[in-house]
C-alpha cells in the first residue's frame, strides 16, 4: 500500500525547527494535499521529498528504497513550482522536451511525447510560443506538461494555482484532477486554500507550525476536525462555551436556553464547535438576534448575536422565507452535528 | 488623460518649460563643444601659423592614410576587445558565485567588488605600476629574489599590462551588469532543471548562461566603450611608448599643439564607438526581443 513514505521527518534551519515529526504514507496513485497557513512548512517538506533540501532527521522512502541518498536529478519526480520556473529562453515545446533530452530519449519519440503532453494539457498549437508570450494559465499548463512528460513516479505541486484568478483556478482544478485520474500519477499538492485541497484530494494533511494536525479524507477533516485549529482552518465554524450539568439525572449539556442530553465522559465547562450550515432556525433553542443578513446566491449568511456570543448561520436558498435583520430567532442543531471539547484543551 | 484638447498647447509649453534647464545644460556642455570639435577637425594648422579657421580635409586625409594612426586605432580596438573578453570571462562567474552566496557574505563581497569604484582610477592603476614597475616593482623584486625569474616581468609599456590594468578597472561594471541580469532569473529555475535530470554543467550552459547573456552583452558594451576611450590607465601603464586613441588625441592637443589633428582623432574615436555601441545594441535587442520582452 505505501508507495511514498515519510518517517518522522524533521527540518531545522539553525535553531529554528520548521518541520517536525512528519510521518505520512502515500499510496500509489493517491492525491494528497498538504494544507496549512503560509509559513507552516509545506514547501520545506515538499523540497525535502524533491531533494532540494536534506531532512535534519527522519527517512523518506519511495517503494521501500531510501530516497534521501538519491541525487535530486536522479529521483525522477515531476515538480511544478509556484512561480512555474519555466525556462524563458525556450519555447513551450523546448521546455517540455528538456527532461526527455536529459534522459536521452530518441529525437522522434521525444517530439511525439512533447506533442501529446502539450495536447493533453490543452496547449496543442502552442509549441513554438515563448513563455513570456503566454498567459498565466498557459504558462502553468506548460509547467505541468514539463513535469508530466517524464512520467514521474510522484508529481509534486507547490501552490500551482495560486497565481491564477478565481475562475481560471476552478477550471484548472477540475482539469488537474482529471489529468491526475487518467494518468494515475501519485500526486502531492501544497496549498493554503482549503477549497482547493478539498475539491482535489483523496486525503488532506492539515499542517500548523511544522506539525501535522490531522490526516484524513476531505470529509473526515471537515466533519470531524481533530483540533480547534483544523475546524477553524477548514471552513467557518462556531466555537462557544457550554456547561455539562451532572446534578440532574440524566445530565444535561446546556448552552444558554439550548440544551441536550449530556454525552458520557465529560463534565463541567466545555466548548461546542458547530458548522454554520448545521444550525437551523426553530421554535426552541439558543435565543439570538439577526445582526446582518447577506445574500450569496445559493445560500444566505446570517450574522447573529446570541446568548453565547456572536454566531454565523448559513441557510440554503431553498425558497423558504428567511428571517429578516433585527428579527429575534431561536438557534437549534442536532447534538450529533457538533463536536465537544473540554474547555482549555487545545486539541 | 483628463486634459481637454484646448489645454494641449499649454501642456506642451509647460513640458518645454520644465525641460528647458536640462536642455540648456545639455546643449551648453555637450552639443556646442562637440560641434566645435567637429569644426575644429576641418581647420588647418601649421607649426608657426597656428590654427587657421578654414575648411580643408587635410587632417582627415592624414588620419585615414598614415599607417601610424591605423596602428593606434587597431591597438585601441585590440586592447578594448581583450579587456572586454577578460571581464566577461571572469566577471560573469564572479557575479554568479556572488549571487549564490548567503546574506552576510553576499553584501560583504559585493562591497569588495564595488569598493574599487570609490577609489580613483589613477590610484588603482598606480598600484599596478608599484607592483610591476621594472626592477623596483614589488612583485618583480620578490620573484627575482626567489629566483623564479631572471629579469623583471615586462608589464609597464606593454599591451598586456594595459589590458590587465584596464580589466581590473572595468570589472565592477561587468559584474554589476551580470548581477542585474541574475536578479531577474527565477530562483527556482535551477531546481526545476535539476528535477528534470540536468547535471550542474548542463544547468549552467543551457539554463543560466542563456538567461544572463543579455547582461553579459550589455556589460560588454559598457566595458568596451569605456576601455576604448579610457585615458588614465593607458596613459600611466602605456605612457608615451604605447599610445592608444585617447592618449594620442591628448598628445596632439597638449604636446604637439596640433588641435585640429587631435580633434580629428577624437571625433573618429567617438564616431567609431557610437557606431559599434548602437550597432551591437540593436543586434542584441533583436536577438533577445522574443524571449525577454
Ligand atoms: N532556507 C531557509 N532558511 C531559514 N528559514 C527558512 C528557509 N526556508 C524556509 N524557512 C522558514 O521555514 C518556515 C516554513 O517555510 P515554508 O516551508 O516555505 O512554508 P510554507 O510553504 O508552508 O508557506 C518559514 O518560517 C520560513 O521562514
Ligand atoms: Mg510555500
Amino acid at each position: 500500500m505505501s508507495f511514498l513514505e515519510l518517517d518522522r521527518v524533521a527540518k531545522q534551519f539553525g535553531t529554528q525547527t520548521v518541520v517536525d515529526d512528519f510521518s505520512l504514507t502515500v499510496g500509489k496513485g493517491e492525491f494528497v494535499s498538504f494544507l496549512g497557513p503560509s509559513g507552516c512548512g509545506k514547501t520545506t517538506t515538499l523540497q525535502m521529498i524533491a531533494g532540494f533540501l536534506d531532512p535534519s532527521r527522519g527517512a523518506i522512502r519511495l517503494e521501500g528504497r531510501d530516497l534521501t541518498v538519491v541525487q535530486p536529478a536522479k529521483r525522477g519526480l515531476g515538480i511544478v513550482f509556484q512561480s512555474y520556473a519555466l525556462f524563458p529562453h525556450m519555447t513551450a515545446a523546448e521546455n517540455v522536451a528538456f527532461g526527455l533530452e536529459m534522459r536521452r530519449v530518441p529525437r522522434s519519440e521525444c517530439r511525439e511525447r512533447v506533442r501529446a503532453t502539450l495536447a493533453m494539457v490543452g496547449l496543442a498549437g502552442y509549441e513554438e510560443r515563448y513563455p513570456r508570450r503566454m498567459s498565466g494559465g498557459q504558462q502553468q499548463r506548460v509547467a505541468l506538461a514539463r513535469a508530466l512528460v517524464i512520467r514521474p513516479s510522484v508529481l509534486l505541486l507547490d501552490e500551482p494555482l495560486s497565481n491564477l484568478d478565481a475562475k481560471l483556478r476552478e477550471e484548472m482544478q477540475i482539469e488537474l484532477r482529471q489529468i491526475q485520474r487518467n494518468l494515475g500519477t501519485t500526486t502531492i499538492l501544497v496549498t493554503h486554500d482549503q477549497n482547493e485541497a478539498m475539491s482535489l484530494s483523496d486525503r488532506i494533511v492539515v499542517m500548523s507550525q511544522g506539525r501535522i494536525e490531522q490526516i484524513g479524507t476531505p470529509q473526515e477533516t471537515y466533519e470531524r476536525p481533530a483540533s480547534a485549529f483544523v475546524s477553524q482552518f477548514l471552513g467557518k465554524t462556531n466555537d462557544f462555551a457550554a456547561t455539562i450539568d451532572r446534578t440532574a439525572t440524566p445530565g444535561r449539556l446546556i448552552a444558554g436556553s439550548w440544551s441536550a442530553p449530556a454525552p458520557a465522559g465529560l463534565a463541567g465547562p466545555v466548548t461546542i464547535s458547530i458548522r454554520p450550515e448545521r444550525i437551523g432556525f426553530g421554535d426552541a433553542g439558543l435565543a439570538a438576534k439577526i445582526v446582518t443578513r447577506i445574500f450569496q446566491g445559493n445560500h444566505w449568511l446570517f450574522q447573529c448575536e446570541s446568548e453565547c456570543g456572536s454566531m454565523i448561520v448559513i441557510r440554503q436558498n431553498d425558497g423558504q422565507k428567511q428571517p429578516a435583520e433585527g428579527e429575534a430567532v431561536r438557534l437549534a442543531w442536532r447534538p450529533e452535528d457538533m463536536s465537544l471539547r473540554r474547555t482549555g484543551d487545545a486539541a | 488623460m483628463s486634459a481637454a484638447p484646448t489645454t494641449d498647447g499649454r501642456d506642451a509649453r509647460t513640458a518645454w518649460l520644465l525641460t528647458a534647464p536640462a536642455l540648456m545644460l545639455f546643449v551648453g556642455v555637450l552639443v556646442i563643444p562637440l560641434a566645435m570639435t567637429v569644426m575644429l577637425s576641418f581647420h588647418d594648422w601649421g607649426q608657426y601659423k597656428g590654427i587657421e579657421p578654414v575648411f580643408i580635409l587635410k587632417n582627415w586625409h592624414e588620419v585615414a592614410t598614415d599607417p601610424y594612426f591605423a596602428e593606434m586605432f587597431w591597438r585601441t580596438a585590440r586592447i578594448a576587445l581583450l579587456t572586454t573578453l577578460i571581464t566577461a570571462v571572469l566577471g560573469a562567474p564572479e557575479a554568479y558565485i556572488l549571487n549564490r552566496m548567503s546574506g552576510r557574505w553576499k553584501s560583504f563581497f559585493l562591497l569588495v567588488i564595488l569598493g574599487p569604484l570609490l577609489i580613483s582610477v589613477v590610484a588603482r592603476t598606480l598600484g599596478w605600476a608599484l607592483l610591476f614597475g621594472g626592477n623596483n616593482g614589488l612583485v618583480n623584486k620578490l620573484l627575482m629574489s626567489l629566483g623564479l625569474i631572471g629579469s623583471p616581468l615586462s608589464f609597464m609599456f606593454t599591451e598586456t599590462g594595459v589590458v590587465i590594468a584596464l580589466a581590473h578597472v572595468m570589472m565592477p561594471f561587468m559584474v554589476l551588469s551580470v548581477w542585474a541580469a541574475l536578479q531577474r532569473v527565477d530562483p527556482q529555475i535551477e531546481n526545476a532543471a535539476l528535477s528534470l535530470g540536468a547535471g550542474p554543467l548542463t544547468i549552467i550552459r543551457r539554463i543560466v548562461l542563456p538567461q544572463i547573456m543579455p547582461g553579459v552583452l550589455s556589460g560588454a558594451i559598457i566595458v568596451f566603450s569605456l576601455s576604448a576611450s579610457a585615458f588614465a590607465t593607458p596613459a600611466i601603464i602605456g605612457g608615451r611608448r604605447l599610445k592608444v586613441a585617447a592618449t594620442l588625441a591628448y598628445d596632439e592637443f597638449l604636446n604637439t599643439l596640433n588641435w585640429p589633428l587631435g580633434a580629428a582623432v577624437a571625433v573618429l574615436l567617438l564616431v567609431a564607438l557610437v557606431l559599434i555601441v548602437v550597432g551591437s545594441n540593436a543586434l542584441i535587442e533583436r536577438r533577445y526581443a522574443e524571449v525577454f520582452r
